[in-house]
């Protein structure tokens, strides 16, 4: 639409502006601030005047600079493209921006989403003339990296008869590609298409989750699983890992598609995912991780509305990929400083505070998000999955601060960092004690289906030897490890050995940075062996030193870094070896 | 001509039109009715009565009121006599090369007698965000010649990297002594230092000028000093206006930087003040709710970019209220920074120095810029097996205290040992040692011989075969 003025600066506060003179303008409209035309929406309409939020730095603005109206909301554009590019929180691609304005981010710059030059392949669906088609169709498809086909839908909204479609060739996202018959007259479809990203992308229905996303990491997969449309919060203080065990999971889960929104973080450690992914290999494609990610980037130190959005650009994204059918993984890094962005926003209108400064419709905006999450079936009758992972940044640790708290009321999946984890170099630091999964039983069958019919019953005795180790611990810092009997020293014994086999995990390993479902349900099976077996010798009136004297009790400290996923057979022999060295030790003590 | 261009020509033309009289003072902040459209952050000259000029900045603009901040403080104003002009353009600073050497006030202007340099160009001082992918991941190991820095919190060049203080720890000396020893393994370089001063002592002042003169550094050197007894408002502009002065060095003149910013925690409460004054409302302990925003300018202001062979590493200073790691200053810094070098008074009252506290500290860049070809290829196991066993130690200390030392295992007590020679032999050294990283890491294995193999579980056995028992 074209652009018109529709009223003048009447103060500027920071990102916050307040305009007057409004006339024709509509809530949440996509706005330009003076001759620079910084980029803006209006958040308030009030009379003839607006507060509007400026997503770009709003230095040298002055009162009555003109503010142009564009007609549309704020929206992302969706089409072929997206993939590999690394955007800002408003979807401008920062590798064009590098292009035009060197190093540093200028102000004002215009630059379009998607690549308006390059060619893509489209390959038309096999649709009869004539038949009637709905929004969220797939008319074609688009091989836009190895790893994705991106389906080109027709956009939501329109309905109507399909009248032609283009032959298989090579077309720009912005040519038409079909053209569909409705009751206002003939539209012309392209590749192209824009969603206002604080909207929702419809669906036909929401399914039940009862398949697992697994990440690889032993700790989450075994102990804390998620499902894969779920939502799940990792809460840590600063240094507790919270940004590498999101890297981890964006490496090695099985999601079809990743969208890693960096929100007010380093700026190095984006630089480090686009430095790090293209070189890594996804198990399961064989091919680059890049080629099924999409990145955005709203460093701590650009502006901060800009913050606000570039989670919502995100998860619009992420629906979008799910309307084809795949399964999104979106990592928010963190949500905190979204939270943080809607105070400094909230401050600024001069809005009552509620807890610790923050509005009071935080939980409101942190639901809809959440509510984003889920697996679904889509309008193109495919299933589809967006997964919500979201940092949370507590100040100070600590866990009873309005974001985490909130945030709690809204995932169904807590994974804690713990600060004493951390501090020992104990990685991922995710605590056993406080984090908590309400997925469980959802996805128990799953597992037991393709790992072993025992992993509920396994898991659950880790997971209450490991609550024993707790009572344990307490005791010993009382009176002392000697005070305790054997077959409660070895339980503590166990545990130490599980937190450091098992639980730990060197995400710069070559073989530990991931683990397959099988090896972690075979690894599990090995350490309970070692305690179900250790136990009972124990009671015979084995030492526990002969036990740990086992040369077999380094094999299987060691077997996360010696025993690649191909090759699982060597734990089949270190479980052998195992019995072998139990019956032993058992042997000598029954003959006395 | 069309009317918009006509407006922007009109804006030009008010710039630098100058008022008489004002019509609020409270207390560093200035208020001004009915001006012509005055832009936001838009530099401002303030001339009082005796016709001193002060700089502003417009903090709050609308069509009925301005609102300024006065960097040199309010006290003498008057609100009949006093001039204010706007000056139609942020505030920039005029930086050169030349000015290594010298000393300059918070806002730049030389205070040691000598002329201003020449400006080789003219920068905005709040900067401009880099663009992510423009940026080129730090990697290059710096020596500092500290073991508890080099072997387990390692600096790397581009690296912002904050010592968390308290008020009597020995920061001043480990940052001076860093400035000194610091050096790129094998390599003969362009090196600089920016050191910001913010509310500090003159005495500290004084040191730093000191050491840097023995040294003989004081060429490489550019000193902005905002004194404990400068106007608390100067301190919000000091630290952006080295940066800017940094930058340059980096980018435009191919130079590593380090800058040396003391003490952040001063710098935060004069944005508190400035906060409070303008009635905004206030998150945690009465910091304003942008103040991550604000400290990550200043921290982000780091690193190194492609096509540009200089850097800029930060080595932020700032004294954590009453030694809480978990007030809001080192807090939001601890998420900004790459890692943070954490002081213990308890190390440092046993005579410890530096008195590194070993678990909280941390270097985040430190995993791509060690190991084979850069430092040694045992230290990255040898960093992490060392953390294991002293994060062990803490838990043994403690139980120690309750049950009694005597009651520890005999396996525990080689631990206690093992504490003890890492903090007396590792980690304490001498304020003009300077170790190499060998020297560091070798000292690391001798206070692993104190420990059994068996519970050297992070290292491999090549590397055990190698420099354990040596």
């Amino acid at each position: 639409m074209k652009e018109r003025i529709i009223g003048q600066v009447k103060r500027v506060n920071g990102p916050v502006i307040e305009a007057m003179g409004i006339t024709d303008a509509m809530m949440l409209e996509l706005v330009k601030v003076a001759e620079s035309r910084l980029i803006g929406e209006i958040i308030k309409l009030e009379g003839q005047n607006a507060v509007i939020q400026v997503y770009e730095d709003t230095t040298g603005v002055c009162p009555g600079d003109n503010i142009y109206g564009s007609g549309m909301p704020l929206s992302v554009e969706l089409g072929p493209g997206l993939i590999g590019t690394i955007y800002d929180g408003i979807q401008r691609p920062l590798e064009d921006i590098y292009k035009i304005s060197g190093h540093f981010i200028e102000k004002g710059i215009q630059v379009s989403s998607l690549n308006r030059e390059k060619k893509w392949n489209f390959v038309p669906e096999d649709i009869k003339l004539g038949s009637p088609i709905n929004g969220g169709a797939i008319i074609g498809s688009v091989q836009e990296t190895d790893s994705i086909n991106h389906k080109i839908l027709v956009p939501l909204g329109l309905s109507g008869v399909i009248k032609s479609i283009s032959p298989k060739g090579e077309y720009l996202v912005t040519d038409t590609v079909a053209v569909i018959e409705t009751r206002d007259g003939d539209k012309n479809i392209t590749m192209l298409q824009n969603w206002h990203i604080r909207k929702p992308r419809p669906i036909k229905e929401r399914l039940p989750l009862n398949i697992p996303l697994i990440t690889g990491q032993r700790v989450i997969d075994t102990l804390f699983p998620i499902a894969k449309g779920g939502t799940v919060a990792i809460p840590g203080g600063f240094g507790t890992g919270k940004t590498m065990t999101q890297h981890a999971i964006a490496k090695w889960c099985d999601a079809d598609l990743i969208v890693y929104i960096g929100c007010g973080e380093r700026g190095n450690e984006m630089t480090d995912v686009l430095n790090e992914f293209p070189n890594l290999i996804d198990p399961r494609t064989g091919k680059s991780i890049m080629e099924r990610t999409v990145l955005i980037a709203n460093t701590s130190n650009m502006p901060v509305s800009a913050r606000e959005a570039s989670i919502y650009t995100g998860v619009t994204i992420a629906e979008y990929f799910r309307d084809m059918g795949y399964h999104v993984a979106v990592m928010a890094d963190s949500t905190s400083r979204w939270a943080e962005a809607l105070r400094e926003l909230s401050g600024r209108m001069e809005e009552m505070p509620a807890e610790e400064g923050f509005p009071a419709y935080l939980p409101t905006k942190i639901a809809e998000f959440y509510e984003r999450a889920g697996y679904m079936k889509t309008l193109c009758d495919k299933d589809g999955s967006v997964t919500l992972i979201g940092a949370v940044s507590p100040p100070g640790g600590d866990f009873s601060e309005p974001v985490t708290q909130h945030t709690k009321r809204f995932v169904r999946c807590f994974w804690g960092l713990d600060r004493q984890l951390a501090n020992a170099r104990h990685y991922p630091a995710i605590s056993w004690h406080n984090s908590y999964t309400e997925y469980l039983y959802d996805v128990i069958p799953w597992w037991e289906q393709h790992a072993g019919p025992t992993w509920a019953d396994d898991r659950a005795f880790m997971m209450e030897l490991l609550q024993k180790e707790v009572r344990l611990q307490q005791v010993v810092k009382l009176v002392g490890p000697d005070a305790l009997p054997d077959s409660q020293k070895f339980i503590i014994e166990t545990c130490t050995m599980f937190k450091n086999a098992f639980l730990q995990q060197n995400a710069f390993d070559n073989i530990d940075r991931y683990s397959t479902v099988e090896k972690q349900m075979r690894m599990l099976e090995i350490i309970l062996t070692y305690y179900k077996r250790g136990a009972e010798t124990i009671k015979r009136g084995v030492t526990l030193v002969t036990l740990k004297q086992m040369s077999v009790y380094q094999d299987i400290i060691k077997m996360k870094f010696n025993v690649p996923n191909e090759d699982l057979n060597l734990l089949d022999k270190l479980m052998a070896k195992l019995e072998r060295a139990m019956d032993k030790v058992e042997s000598v003590y029954v003959k006395n | 001509m069309s009317k918009i261009d006509m407006d922007e020509k009109h804006k030009k033309l008010k710039a630098g039109l100058e008022y008489i009289g004002i019509d609020k003072i409270d207390g560093p902040l200035i208020f001004i009715r009915k001006t012509h459209p005055v832009g936001y952050r838009e530099l401002v000259q303030c001339i009082d009565a005796q016709g001193n000029t002060r700089l502003g900045l417009v903090l709050d603009t609308s069509a009925d009121i301005v609102c300024v901040q006065v960097f040199e403080g309010t006290s003498g104003l008057t609100m009949p006599d006093t001039h204010v002009r706007f000056m139609g353009e942020p505030l920039k600073f005029g930086v050169s090369g030349k000015m290594l050497g010298r000393v300059f006030n918070g806002l730049g202007q030389p205070i040691d007698n000598g002329p201003l340099p020449v400006a080789e160009a003219e920068l905005d001082v709040n900067g401009m965000p880099v663009n992510p992918t423009a940026r080129e991941y730090p990697r290059d190991f710096i020596q500092t010649g500290i073991s508890a820095i080099d072997g387990m919190n390692t600096l790397i060049r581009g690296q912002k990297l904050p010592i968390f203080s308290g008020n009597g720890l020995p920061h001043n000396e480990l940052a001076a002594q860093i400035a000194r020893q610091a050096k790129i393994k094998g390599g003969k370089t362009n090196f600089a230092v920016v050191f910001a001063a913010m509310g500090v002592k003159n005495d500290v002042a004084r040191f730093f000028v000191k050491s840097f003169e023995e040294t003989g550094v004081l060429d490489n050197v550019a000193l902005f000093l905002s004194l404990a007894d400068d106007p608390s408002i100067e301190r919000i502009i000091t630290p952006r206006t080295a940066l800017t002065l940094a930058e340059h060095l980096a980018f435009n003149k191919d130079m590593h930087v380090l800058v040396i910013m003391t003490d952040v925690s001063n710098y935060c409460e004069s944005l508190r003040e400035i906060s409070t004054i303008r009635g905004e409302i206030p998150s945690r302990k009465g910091y304003p709710g942008y103040l991550y925003s604000d400290l990550a300018e200043l921290y982000e202001r780091s690193g190194m970019i492609k096509g540009f062979s200089g850097s800029i590493t930060q080595l932020p200073i700032l004294t954590m209220p009453n030694d809480d790691i978990s007030h809001p200053i080192p807090d939001l810094t601890g998420y900004i920074t790459e890692g943070q070098i954490v002081f213990d008074r308890e190390m440092y009252s046993r005579n410890i120095y530096p008195p590194v506290a070993g678990l909280p500290s941390l270097s985040r860049l430190m995993k791509d810029g060690i190991g084979e070809g850069m430092t040694r290829e045992d230290h990255p196991h040898l960093a992490s097996q060392l953390f294991a066993a002293y994060s062990y130690v803490k838990d043994v200390r403690n139980l120690a205290s309750v049950i009694g030392e005597e009651e520890l295992t005999p396996l525990d007590h080689q631990y206690m040992e093992f504490g003890e020679a890492l903090e007396r032999t590792f980690v304490s050294q001498k304020m003009n040692e300077d170790r190499t990283i060998e020297e560091t890491l070798d000292k690391g294995w001798q206070c692993l011989n104190i420990l059994p193999r068996e519970e050297l579980h992070r290292v491999t056995d090549e590397e055990i075969e190698k420099y354990y028992g040596r």
